[in-house]
């Protein structure tokens, strides 16, 4: 049962890095492919029917832990005060941004909310990655199931981390450049003209920068953390998921080649899905390891709710997130096809 | 860890608060656009269409404020109330986690089909996305205020070996007995907030002679609404709701009303300053047995003082939460006078030319905010000083390891960036509606904004 929860919240975050991952990677491409307002609210265009359900995958996540892994929501949320609170407020920031700027035509305005919107996209993408990277290797938990994390201390990972250190912040950039990448992917499947032509060097250049800080980080991720490896010795299946990430990269490289968007926008999500299923069954069964002491690390098992409670959650979850394929289903296949960037006849919210 | 615990309190305070501001609208909002989108569609009218449009802009602003500013709700209860969800994540973890499946995706995928797909959509699957748009946000209530209830009055759960509290009775939490007239109450104040902001926006347009047929649409159905929202909120609502905290929690509903001494034939305390340190109330206004009448029905019945109550059980702050009460409470009565007389007037078709009461009708827009967030702080101050009434005190829940300077640090934070985003709020709230609804043909590029757009670039 908690390890149906285990995989059913790494599911439903990969599905929010997959969506989300492209709203950022659109606001990070933003500056650099969409150079006249008239792009820029093409790229906006493209991601705003569906960039606010996207960001509910993660608050529909974050329940979900809360839920299912109580303690380890409440270790993992206080202990890393000081960056979810930076989350939320560049959350606030870049979903401001892409709300207000269309509603005075001034260019001062505009500049301002387009400087906001790239640039909390570039540190959301780096601080997420710098999250993932605080799982794997790992936080100083004490006994009574708590921590606490300052932003930075030494910055080498060790018994006592920061949040940030050379290895998160290296995996915060890597998160960067590949939703980069997956971002201008986005935008090269959806507009057209020099917009897409710019977006598609993009995320082109991106599957290059990309290859090379998976390759670093898979090299290092077993020394930082070497505890990772006992999943995947006890169970060699899960070799399955480092395998297809780098089976996807190429594919992926070769749809951008062959100016196949929509083929390479479904290859980067396989890519990220494969990345992201790597490093949950490293993690399994642990959800937050422990740099103290191994037996202090909060387990699908110590942290869970009761079992009424998730045997209930089973249900509602099932139907719930039925419907939740059935909307996005029908919203994505409502605003499927290139979005022209010359002025249509459509009248747009953005 | 006093002061962090303090700085905790306030912090959630705050960020609670400042969001209840925009749902409130939206949720009420949401009601009136699923009417106006009714009214386009059975009867074919631009005229409904062109209005549904405007407020669909409006609605989407304070939505958007909505969402930014409910994110940090959700975090914050295990950034600085990880003792608290440990303790009982197994009991809100299943309302929070039922929200963000149920409510969310539902309002967030069809709000961006009303905002992008009215000329891709026939007016019916638009008219439908209207609906789900007010059926997610009444949902996302539902599970929110499902969760406050059981912190109000816990039921449904069991305490387990390691002493969390675990949910045993998945429908009885969320037929929370609480919830018929918290929820009742509480929609019925988000419907009167949208209502009076329609009105209040109806009365501007008539009186500077601006776009006239909205205008009264406008307040026709703004008044309407607000009238029948008024009413419902003082009973059965607000009474249902009253009656059961003095049931439930009659340390709290003493304190509501500042009644200091057990007495029989208790009277209402309609203004006066709780005195403190004396126990009792200042220069008071009392209307005599009222009190009891209105909790047992007769004059006589005995009402317990707060004075009845161990000290420790008293909420923390009984003159905030007095005076909370008694703001809503009060504006509540004004509410109902001026929607009914503003209804007079309405059937007697003189209202549109009546200047006073569009003059009054304009400036009550910003009571209700006041009025429901008084409802609220009356809720939680009365909850204390309990987080779990009855089982577990809010002492007990702020996070061990978040220390204050952290936790000042985070508060001052949100204080600045509110006061930024309320300041744009209401710069945008403003140009909207100084902008004003426009009849054009649905989804043309005739309408205002798109000819404003084109030509400024």
């Amino acid at each position: 049962m908690e390890t149906f929860w285990f995989a059913a919240v790494a599911g439903m975050l990969t599905v929010y890095v997959i969506l989300d991952g492209f709203d950022f990677g659109t606001g990070m491409a933003y500056l650099w492919v969409a150079r006249t307002d008239e792009e820029r609210r093409t790229v906006l265009r493209a991601i705003g029917p569906v960039w606010n359900g996207n960001e509910v995958w993660l608050l529909a996540s974050g329940g979900l832990i809360f839920f299912a892994f109580p303690k380890a929501y409440a270790a993992g949320f206080s202990g890393f005060y000081l960056a979810l609170m930076l989350v939320l407020w560049l959350l606030m920031f870049r979903g401001l941004a892409l709300e207000l700027r269309s509603h005075f035509p001034h260019p001062l305005w505009r500049t301002f909310w387009d400087a906001a919107f790239a640039v909390a996209s570039l540190l959301l993408a780096i601080v997420f990655g710098a999250a993932l990277g605080n799982l794997l290797r790992g936080v100083p938990m004490n006994r009574d199931g708590y921590f606490f994390t300052p932003l930075w201390t030494t910055f080498t990972p060790g018994p006592a981390p920061g949040i940030l250190d050379w290895f998160t912040v290296q995996m915060g950039l890597t998160g960067a450049v590949i939703l980069t990448m997956h971002g201008a992917g986005y935008l090269a499947m959806k507009t057209g003209g020099a917009l897409a032509r710019r977006a598609g060097q993009l995320a082109r250049a991106g599957s290059y920068a990309a290859a090379v800080l998976v390759l670093v980080a898979f090299t290092v991720i077993p020394i930082v953390q070497p505890g990772l490896r006992h999943t995947y010795d006890a169970y060699p299946l899960g070799y399955v998921f480092p395998s297809l990430a780098f089976l996807a990269l190429p594919v992926l490289m070769f749809f951008q080649r062959s100016r196949r968007e929509g083929a390479a926008f479904a290859a980067s999500s396989l890519f990220i899905a494969a990345l992201l299923g790597s490093a949950a069954w490293g993690l399994y069964p642990n959800l937050l390891l422990a740099t103290s002491d191994p037996a202090y690390s909060l387990t699908v098992s110590s942290a869970s709710a009761g079992q009424y409670g998730l045997q209930v959650g089973l249900v509602w979850f099932s139907i719930g997130l039925s419907l939740v394929i059935g909307y996005m289903a029908y919203l994505y296949r409502s605003f499927r096809g290139r979005l022209e960037t010359l002025p249509t006849e459509e009248e747009s919210h953005y | 860890m006093a002061g962090a615990l303090l700085y905790d309190r306030l912090q959630f305070a705050v960020t609670a608060t400042f969001h209840y501001l925009f749902p409130q609208l939206t949720m009420g909002l949401a009601l009136l656009l699923f009417y106006l989108n009714s009214r386009a569609l059975w009867t074919g009218e631009s005229h409904y269409r062109d209005s549904a449009r405007f407020w669909t802009k409006i609605f989407a602003l304070s939505f958007a404020f909505g969402v930014v500013t409910g994110i940090p709700l959700e975090f914050q209860f295990g950034t600085n109330w990880a003792k608290f969800s440990t303790y009982a994540g197994g009991v809100i973890g299943q309302t929070l986690a039922m929200e963000g499946m149920f409510a969310f995706f539902l309002e967030s995928s069809f709000l961006g089909i009303l905002l992008f797909g009215e000329k891709r959509f026939s007016p019916r699957a638009y008219w439908f996305s209207s609906f789900m748009v007010f059926v997610g946000s009444w949902l996302s209530g539902f599970f929110i205020l499902a969760t406050n209830a059981w912190m109000q009055h816990p039921v449904a759960y069991a305490v387990a070996a390691d002493g969390t509290v675990q949910v045993n009775d998945f429908w009885g939490l969320l037929a929370n007995p609480w919830l018929l007239w918290q929820y009742t109450h509480n929609m019925t104040a988000a419907a009167a907030t949208g209502a009076f902001v329609m009105a209040a926006v109806g009365a501007y347009y008539q009186l500077s002679g601006s776009h006239p047929p909205f205008a009264r649409t406008f307040l026709r159905t703004g008044i309407v609404t607000a009238a029948l929202a008024s009413v419902i909120l003082l009973f059965p609502t607000g009474h249902g709701s009253s009656v059961q905290v003095f049931e439930s929690q009659p340390v709290t509903g003493a304190a509501f009303e500042g009644h200091f001494d057990t007495q029989k034939g208790a009277g209402l305390v309609v203004i006066g300053q709780p005195n403190m340190d004396a126990l009792t109330i200042d220069n008071p206004l009392v209307v005599p047995g009222a009190l009891s009448y209105l909790l047992y029905g007769h004059s006589a019945a005995e009402v317990k003082g707060l004075r009845e109550f161990p000290k420790v059980d008293w909420p923390d702050n009984v003159p905030l939460l007095y005076y909370s009460y008694h703001v809503m409470a009060g504006l509540g009565t004004i509410f109902i006078g001026a929607t009914l007389l503003a209804l007079c007037f309405l059937w007697q078709e003189r209202l549109f030319t009546t200047r006073w009461l569009l003059w009054g009708l304009m400036l009550l827009a910003p009571f209700p905010y006041i009025a429901t967030t008084a409802g609220w702080m009356t809720a939680e101050l009365g909850r204390q000083p309990w987080l779990v009434y009855g089982l577990y005190r809010t002492a007990e829940g702020a996070s061990p390891l978040v220390h204050s300077g952290n936790a000042l640090f985070t508060l001052l934070g949100f204080l600045g960036l509110y006061l930024l985003f309320g300041l744009l709020f209401v710069l945008l709230f403003v140009e909207t509606v100084l902008h004003g609804p426009s009849t054009g043909q649905p989804g043309s590029v005739g309408s205002a904004r798109a000819v404003i757009e084109q030509g400024a670039l």
